[in-house]
């Protein structure tokens, strides 16, 4: 296996967009990302595509095609990456491991969702599709169901408190306030956080990400090649993802991620690190619940103590370990597809330690958690500074 | 019979449940060791450790109120 770097990035804003359709929000990230690194279409030897849903949400299919002949690449693999929340995750993980094993050299991979063009019961529809269709679903299950269920579990057997749920949602809107890319550049106090419209007992509003539409984009290369591109390449140190059952009520234990601890012990042993050699995380908060989740099972804290961890504001901008200093999926925005591609654009920023506002001082070493549905995907990427 | 894993009050529903929202929905977990995610009928609201015993299906989905 060769080493691979990730080469240049590029995004689109994430909001509601009612004049922007699925391929021009794909192909605007694409652009950015490959005239950044002056690379021209001809080159790109694969393209994955990491999209949750575009058949239900704006009806198209034979996305991957749909999108690169837009701009410009064709004659190459490209190709459709589906595991939910953890699509474009996945379409990375995959291109990576293309790249290392000598397959490809220029490999571009995007993530594109676009939601907003359908009513709040629809979208709650789709996306429950991530689910098991023929249980937790049927039953009545949405996502901020499963995921208050385990948040109840875990406040529980732990004594997590709705007053840590809510330090995750303050802090995440404070960072996102900071970037100019967000959905929702918005402060929250603790008080309103605490009273939010109730969406499944105990998670309100302020505990649920949001429904966005946006794309980002990575161009990746083998690191012998990276000196050859304009910008500053990352290196990528250490990948991993793996799976678990999709319905929660298979799982023996709901208040942890077995999938995102098993992917963080293969990324950190690949990388040859451990938690403690990571200076800043962009992590899958979903729900709030799962990021307090997350900051155990990454092995940050002791299991229980997640809730804790932030609201000590460990994870704050200013803290021993920022956690989603993008404003998460919680203030960024959760257009699902794009969301893990997005993830590795957001810490690239502040690894060449372009991230303004939001910049943070240690930002050596950074890792990113994509995860899909209630768990039954992860994805965990170690990033090791400027090449 | 079973026991209450975890639950909650699902108040923002999927299109198809939106007219019986609010809803509560919980793990059962029985006790042969097996679970299931299910709903508790009625206006009846558990927590968890709860007992629970069978009410009624429905078009697949089983419903349990408190024993």
């Amino acid at each position: 296996m060769r080493p691979v770097a990730v080469i240049s990035i590029g995004k689109t804003s994430f909001g509601a967009f009612a004049d922007r359709d699925l391929r021009s929000l794909a192909v605007e990230a694409g652009q950015k990302c490959l005239a950044s690194a002056n690379v021209k279409p001809a080159q790109i030897e694969a393209f994955y595509l990491g999209n949750f849903a575009g058949p239900s949400f704006v009806g198209q299919n034979h996305l991957a095609p749909y999108v690169a002949g837009a701009m410009g690449i064709t004659g190459v693999p490209a190709t459709r990456f589906e595991a939910a929340c953890a699509s474009s995750g996945s379409a990375f993980y995959h291109a990576v491991m293309a790249v290392a094993a000598g397959i490809h050299d220029l490999v571009l991979i995007s993530g594109v969702e676009k939601m907003t063009s359908q009513p709040t019961p629809r979208v709650a529809e789709i996306l429950a599709g991530a689910g098991d269709s023929t249980g937790e679903v049927r039953a009545g299950a949405t996502f901020p169901a499963l995921f208050a269920m385990i948040a109840r579990r875990h406040m529980y057997q732990y004594g997590t408190k709705r007053e840590h749920l809510a330090a995750v949602a303050v802090k995440n809107h404070a960072n996102g306030a900071k970037n100019p890319q967000a959905h929702m550049r918005k402060i929250i106090s603790m008080e309103q956080a605490l009273n939010g419209k109730p969406i499944a007992d105990p998670l309100t509003v302020y505990d649920c990400s949001l429904v966005s539409d946006g794309a980002a984009a990575v161009l990746i290369a083998p690191l012998e090649r990276a000196a050859e591109f304009a910008g500053m390449p990352v290196r990528i140190l250490g990948i991993s993802q793996t799976s678990d059952h999709v319905a929660l009520d298979a799982k023996d234990d709901i208040t942890t991620f077995a999938a995102v601890r098993t992917a963080a012990e293969r990324a950190y042993r690949m990388a040859g690190l451990g938690p403690s050699d990571i200076d800043l995380a962009e992590i899958h908060d979903c729900f709030t619940i799962a990021e307090i989740i997350a900051t155990e099972d990454l092995g940050f804290c002791k299991k229980g103590e997640g809730g804790e961890f932030a609201a000590a504001g460990h994870t704050a901008l200013t803290g021993s370990l920022p956690v989603n200093t993008s404003g998460g999926l919680k203030a960024k925005g959760h257009p699902v597809g794009a969301t893990g591609v997005g993830q590795i654009c957001d810490l690239v920023l502040q690894m060449r330690g372009e991230a303004g506002e939001r910049q943070v001082a240690k930002h050596k070493i950074g890792l990113a958690q994509n995860l899909g549905g209630s768990g039954a995907t992860a994805v965990v990427t170690i990033l090791g500074g400027v090449a | 019979m079973g026991v209450i894993y975890t639950e909650t009050v699902v108040h923002s529903a999927p299109e198809q449940f939106v007219h019986e929202a609010p809803y509560q929905l919980v793990i059962v977990v029985f006790d042969d060791g097996g679970r299931l995610t299910a709903r508790i009928a009625g206006s009846d609201r558990v927590v968890i450790g709860d007992r629970v015993e069978f009410d009624h299906e429905r078009d697949g989905v089983r419903f349990f109120r408190k024993v």
